[in-house]
């Protein structure tokens, strides 16, 4: 069978749900080789052999964590000329997207981005104009590259031990152009990742800038925390965590969108969400025309009845 | 200083936007278009970096590629005060893909002789948001991109960054490819002296002749992607909704998270 590559989406090792998926998905096209960029390979061996990772190919020059993406799009560019794969899978990310970019003009190769599923044969399934449409799509030349958003496929276990090759890339000096400066870690809130979340509970314009309902709800429900861009755009929570077409697309199984009114911008972003809850005190907002379940009513009045309720169910 | 700001004309997203059934290209033709709202943050950067400037010397142009009407594009960055337009319009680019795209781009900048080229985060439309990573790629220019906030410093460009787990600073050095997100500024709206100086800007339209392309390597025959099927997603069903006069809301929608085992 041919080699799928898998670039592996991690923090010092720790590797993200979305590669277990990516591994998940590149079973379906072939043989999985994960490609490790960066310290921490041994740590992250168990979760990608428990995903049928069939080989690891580690890459640890420092040139590749300092300068962005251009170095690691040059080093996938090797990795790609000896192990020859049918397929490349990323995860759709920010910088997931600009290495396929980049891979994608160096290999001379088409680029399909924000793939929702992906097929045996390499069938793309995609969800473009505020998910109004779904698109299928296929590479038709060279190694076709694929960027797969998170919740894509559900992570199925198949256990292998992979053995972890060590590659010597280069790095040109012209990739070394654009340098990270300095990074302020965020604090971490303890909630999942928005776009990896099972449930969402999102605030708009409707909080009048106060999230403690909001996040209390979601810390009841173990809920991830989104906003609106009108909540964002007020400074009343920050812009990482906005849901829309200029912030997040989510998919989760269930979405709560309180004091939402249901722009076209913030539908961009949640509209393909399998269960759709929302609150609002106008009747009239065009969010109750997604929804699954509506209820007109003060976010203030409601959400913290709800809390206290769903806190009492759950202990 | 030479700034170039790519910027796209895209189906209005609050009209109906829809695809070709004959070749499921995405229709930009027959529907109302508008210039990319995401490009105008990439515009007000350019014109904000040059007023910045002390030299005299900076000009902004404003790039588009695409049929006809996407001199729309061209003309409200002029009318927010870019000083040039070039427009490349050719019936075989239709159809092509993001490659291809980037191509003509990468084309158009070299024979500008971009110092600065500046993109929005991404299109309304497409929305793939690669475009100024390919660019950057086949220029071999620096990328620094999704810029929440911008600095030019002589030749050095920086950019704040903020990412999922971490807030970065991003730098580079000119000739360069940046790019800036929604939080970057608040794009100016066009004056009423602008729309009227706008009409005696300078706009030159390009064929793929004028690029050194050919027909061949655009457009949709030679696209690398295909795709292969267009579905309009089917309307959500009619959802329950409840009104919450005497405080019962709360009840009803835990008993709809615990009826659909969300608790």
């Amino acid at each position: 069978m041919s080699n799928v590559l898998v670039l592996v989406d991690h923090t010092a090792g720790t590797v993200r749900k979305t590669t277990a998926e990516l591994l998940t998905i590149a079973r379906r096209l072939g043989e999985p080789v994960a490609v490790f960029i960066g310290e921490g390979v041994q740590d992250a061996l168990p979760a990608l052999g428990q995903y049928g990772a069939t080989k690891v190919i580690a890459l640890t020059n420092p040139d590749l964590a300092q300068y962005l993406v251009a170095p690691k799009a040059e080093a996938l560019q090797q990795v790609a000329a000896k192990v020859e794969p049918s397929a490349i899978l990323i995860s759709s990310n920010a910088e997931g997207k600009e290495i396929a970019a980049r891979l994608a003009v160096k290999l001379e190769s088409g680029l399909i981005t924000d793939a929702v599923d992906v097929q045996e044969g390499g069938v793309t399934t995609q969800s473009v104009f505020a998910g109004n449409y779904t698109v299928q799509a296929n590479v038709t030349h060279g190694t076709p590259i694929i960027t797969v958003k998170p919740n894509a496929a559900t992570p199925e276990v198949a256990e292998t031990s992979p053995e972890v090759e060590e590659f010597d890339v280069t790095v040109s000096d012209a990739a070394k152009t654009a340098r990270i400066t300095d990074s302020k870690p965020r604090a971490a809130t303890g909630r999942p990742e928005l776009t990896e979340a099972a449930i969402i509970v999102s605030g708009g314009r409707g909080t009048g800038g106060d999230f403690g309902p909001i996040e209390a709800f979601a810390d009841s429900l173990g809920a991830a925390v989104g906003a609106s861009r009108a909540a964002v755009d007020s400074g009343w929570y920050p812009h990482a965590y906005q849901v829309g077409q200029t912030g997040k697309t989510v998919s989760p199984q269930l979405y709560v969108a309180a004091g939402i009114s249901g722009a076209i911008q913030h539908r961009a972003g949640m509209q393909t969400s399998k269960t759709i809850v929302a609150i609002n005190k106008d009747p009239e907002a065009p969010i109750f025309e997604l929804v699954d379940f509506g209820v007109v009513g003060d976010l203030h009045k409601v959400l913290p009845t709800a809390t206290e309720e769903v806190t009492k169910r759950k202990s | 200083m030479k700034i170039v700001v790519c910027a796209k004309f895209v189906p209005d997203a609050t009209a109906d936007r829809r695809f070709r059934s004959e070749d499921n290209t995405v229709d930009r033709a027959g529907v109302d278009g508008l210039l990319s709202e995401l490009d105008e943050y990439a515009i007000e950067t350019a014109l904000t970096v040059k007023e910045a400037g002390d030299s005299g010397d900076t000009a902004v142009t404003i790039l588009t590629v695409g049929p006809e009407q996407a001199a729309d594009a061209v003309k409200k960055g002029l009318q927010m005060g870019a000083d040039a337009g070039v427009h490349v319009v050719d019936d075989a680019i239709h159809g092509s893909d993001a490659v291809a795209t980037s191509l003509i781009l990468s084309k158009a900048l070299a024979k500008l002789e971009a110092d600065l080229v500046v993109f929005g985060m991404g299109s309304t439309d497409g929305s793939m948001g690669v475009i100024p990573a390919m660019v950057s790629e086949r220029l071999g220019l620096p990328a620094v991109t999704l810029g929440s906030e911008v600095t030019v410093d002589g030749q050095t460009v920086r950019i704040r960054r903020d990412g999922d787990t971490a807030s970065d600073t991003i730098e580079g050095t000119l000739p360069l490819v940046l790019s800036v997100s929604d939080q970057a500024n608040e794009p100016r709206y066009p004056s009423f002296k602008g729309i009227m100086a706008a009409k005696k800007k300078p706009v030159e339209t390009w064929s793929l002749a004028d690029l050194e392309l050919t027909p061949e390597q655009v457009g949709g025959s030679s696209a690398w992607t295909e795709v292969v099927e267009v579905t309009a997603r089917p309307p959500r069903t009619a959802g329950t909704i409840v009104t919450d006069e005497d405080g019962s809301g709360a009840a009803e929608l835990v008993g709809f998270l615990s009826t659909n085992k969300f608790l």
